[in-house]
């Protein structure tokens, strides 16, 4: 078990863990709606080096891209608007202005955005969905808009297979309440890669669920920065990563204003040989952001040999006047002493081994509060395990 | 009437140092209702033959038998000797996160029953043993061993022999890390558990603490691996009295 806790670091006690020293700071990163802007990336560039390059080049190739954009079904409760943004067409790209070659590509590669907004002081208590299914080659832009104090959640699911680069751009209007709980359960072959960026308005709460089950390669930056004071976004993360699968998620919280409030949790299980999952965790506290809180969290689960999780957690302090900022990451084999204590009371070892992964993902889901999400949830990670079982019955044969 | 019998146990354990042998030919019988207290220095074996019997990946069993009413202990998995009747108390329990007390017991009896508790009867069981066991309400939704204090854990160790009624207990060092007032209900609810039940009980201790409170019938002097005497009640006094040290300087 590998363990980092730094939760006392401080202005003068900044540090970047895993021996990543990044270029400048992580707040000074190109921007570019221009795909050519963006050279095609190596294994050596910092930002790809954990990344399964060879599975996402659908994704960083331009010339593949259709004019088509994505296959949508949008389920809009009452009170909720729909409609498209064109590019340049504000807000879109107001907030989000690709970081990298996979979200240019999205958004160049998007006519017409869907625009999905909640109108100021709408209280929308049933979720808005939107399904997303692959075909060989899909792009995607969408535009997630909350007026002030609106309250609203919506699930994103995608499924199918095929390539896909798809991007949220998320405006949390002022006062308002938003959550956006994002599915990944692809079919074993398709590839996805994106940016969700959010701008967190002033006293706003935004809560980001990425959960990644299914895919063989999946690489979603999930980043957020404020508009105002007295802001919070959390970002939660629950990954399962199955052989042939390489999940990753870089997360990035940009503490631009002060008295913000921010916490990442991301959490993942790895079962097989070739197993993958990376985590990049980046939190940058400018000078101007005094009185922040912010702390994030990766724990990763590595159920047999071979699996590999990578874990980075960077803090980059700018100011000593803040209210905490802490990060936590672990990655763990399978306790044998834990399946131990449950079998020796009767328990099978695959009941063990269920009740044991349920409960490591268990705070974390609690944490989701969108109920049919959290069931069905528990139900997915049981499928995963199943799944899980009968490869392990094989291997050992 | 059931009957645990430890026949010329060796087991071994591989250190980076290589193979260590512990267990150097145990033999031991545990009847129904017998308690034995298996009493000794540290490092001189005793955890490692509960963890053996118990079946834990760690150790090698090397040569000997452990039968329980004649069936092959050695050839079952961990679960399975625990559906054949063996239960033991860890001395350092483990903390599984995520899984609440409620849930862990319930899937523990159903797990050895093979069917679900009746709901009623069974809630009516855990709410009175925790209460026996001066157990506040609350600790069934806690995770298991999570947070727990040195006290919580051995009584909630003592919670599942009582609810998960084994034939034979093995209790490794239930008493160490406990003050006076935990011990004494830790010891009250092993004994209410052999009344009720008749278990035989294999009672490993450092010290003689604990024997105030439950009365052994045998008491076996562990020494390097193997017992080295044999008594009744009198010789843990004798212990009291006199240490290991005269076992020690002859092995």
């Amino acid at each position: 078990m590998t363990t980092t806790d730094h939760s006392q670091a401080t202005a003068d006690a900044a540090h970047t863990d895993g021996a990543v020293i990044p270029e400048g700071s992580r707040g000074e990163r190109f921007t570019s709606f221009d795909v050519d802007a963006f050279e095609q990336p190596t294994p050596r560039d910092e930002d790809y080096r954990f990344s399964a390059l060879r599975d996402l080049a659908p994704v960083l190739d331009q010339a593949d891209a259709p004019v088509d954009g994505a296959e949508y079904d949008v389920q809009a409760p009452e009170g909720v608007s729909t409609g498209t943004l064109a590019i340049g067409e504000a807000p879109r790209g107001t907030v989000l202005v690709p970081e990298d070659r996979i979200a240019a590509i999205a958004s160049a590669g998007t006519a017409e955005a869907l625009h999905v907004k909640v109108p100021a002081d709408a209280q929308v208590t049933e979720p808005i969905r939107v399904a997303i299914t692959g075909k060989a080659a899909s792009r995607s832009h969408i535009v997630i808009e909350t007026g002030t104090h609106a309250e609203a959640t919506v699930i994103l699911e995608h499924r199918g297979t095929g390539a896909h680069a798809g991007n949220v751009e998320v405006i949390v209007g002022d006062g308002s309440q938003l959550e956006i709980v994002s599915l990944q359960q692809w079919d074993d072959d398709a590839v996805h890669g994106g940016t969700h960026h959010a701008r967190v308005g002033r006293d706003a709460t935004y809560k980001h669920v990425a959960v990644s089950l299914g895919g063989k390669a999946v690489r979603l930056a999930v980043t957020a920065e404020y508009g105002g004071t007295g802001g919070s976004a959390e970002l939660l993360g629950l990954y399962y990563s199955d052989s042939g699968q390489h999940l990753e998620h870089r997360t990035f919280i940009d503490h631009n204003a002060p008295k913000c409030h921010s916490n990442v949790a991301y959490k993942g299980a790895l079962a097989g040989k070739t197993a993958r999952s990376v985590w990049i965790g980046d939190v940058l506290i400018r000078a101007a952001a005094e009185g922040t809180d912010t702390y994030e969290l990766n724990r990763n689960l590595v159920l047999t040999d071979g699996a590999r999780a990578d874990s980075v957690p960077n803090l980059e302090i700018e100011t000593g006047e803040i209210e905490g900022a802490g990060h936590a990451s672990a990655t763990g084999r399978f306790d044998d002493e834990q399946m131990f204590y449950l079998r020796s009371r009767g328990i099978s070892e695959e009941k063990a081994r269920k009740l044991v992964v349920r409960g490591f993902f268990a705070d974390l889901i609690q944490q989701i509060g969108v109920p049919e999400v959290e069931a069905g949830l528990m139900r997915e990670i049981d499928l995963e395990l199943e799944h899980f079982e009968e490869e392990y019955a094989e291997e050992t044969e | 009437m059931s009957t645990l019998e430890i026949k010329n146990l060796h087991a071994s354990v591989e250190t980076p140092e290589g193979t260590k042998q512990i267990l150097k030919g145990v033999d031991l019988t545990i009847r129904s209702g017998e308690t034995h207290a298996i009493m000794g220095p540290n490092g001189s074996g005793k955890s490692t033959l509960a963890y053996s019997i118990a079946g834990h990946p760690k150790y090698t069993i090397t040569e000997g038998e452990v039968l329980l009413d004649g069936e092959d202990v050695l050839e079952m998995s961990v679960d399975e000797r625990a559906k054949a009747g063996l239960f033991l108390a860890m001395q350092y329990p483990v903390e599984v996160p995520g899984v609440s007390v409620s849930n862990f017991l319930r899937t523990a009896k159903t797990a050895l029953d093979g069917e679900a508790p009746k709901l009623r009867t069974w809630v009516k069981d855990v709410k009175s043993s925790m209460e026996n066991l001066r157990m506040d309400p609350s600790f069934a939704e806690r995770n298991v061993n999570e947070g727990f204090s040195g006290g919580e854990k051995k009584r909630h160790e003592i919670l599942q022999m009582e609810l998960l009624q084994p034939k034979v207990a093995i209790l490794d060092e239930t008493d160490s890390g406990l003050d006076v007032d935990a011990l004494r209900i830790v010891s009250e609810g092993v004994n209410r558990v052999k009344e009720d039940t008749g278990l035989g009980v294999m009672l490993i201790t450092h010290y003689t603490r604990i024997l105030r409170y439950i009365k052994p019938d045998f008491v076996h002097v562990f020494v390097d691996g193997r017992v080295a005497e044999e008594g009744g009640p009198e010789l843990a006094e004798r212990l009291e009295a006199e240490g290991y040290d005269r076992f020690l300087a002859s092995a």
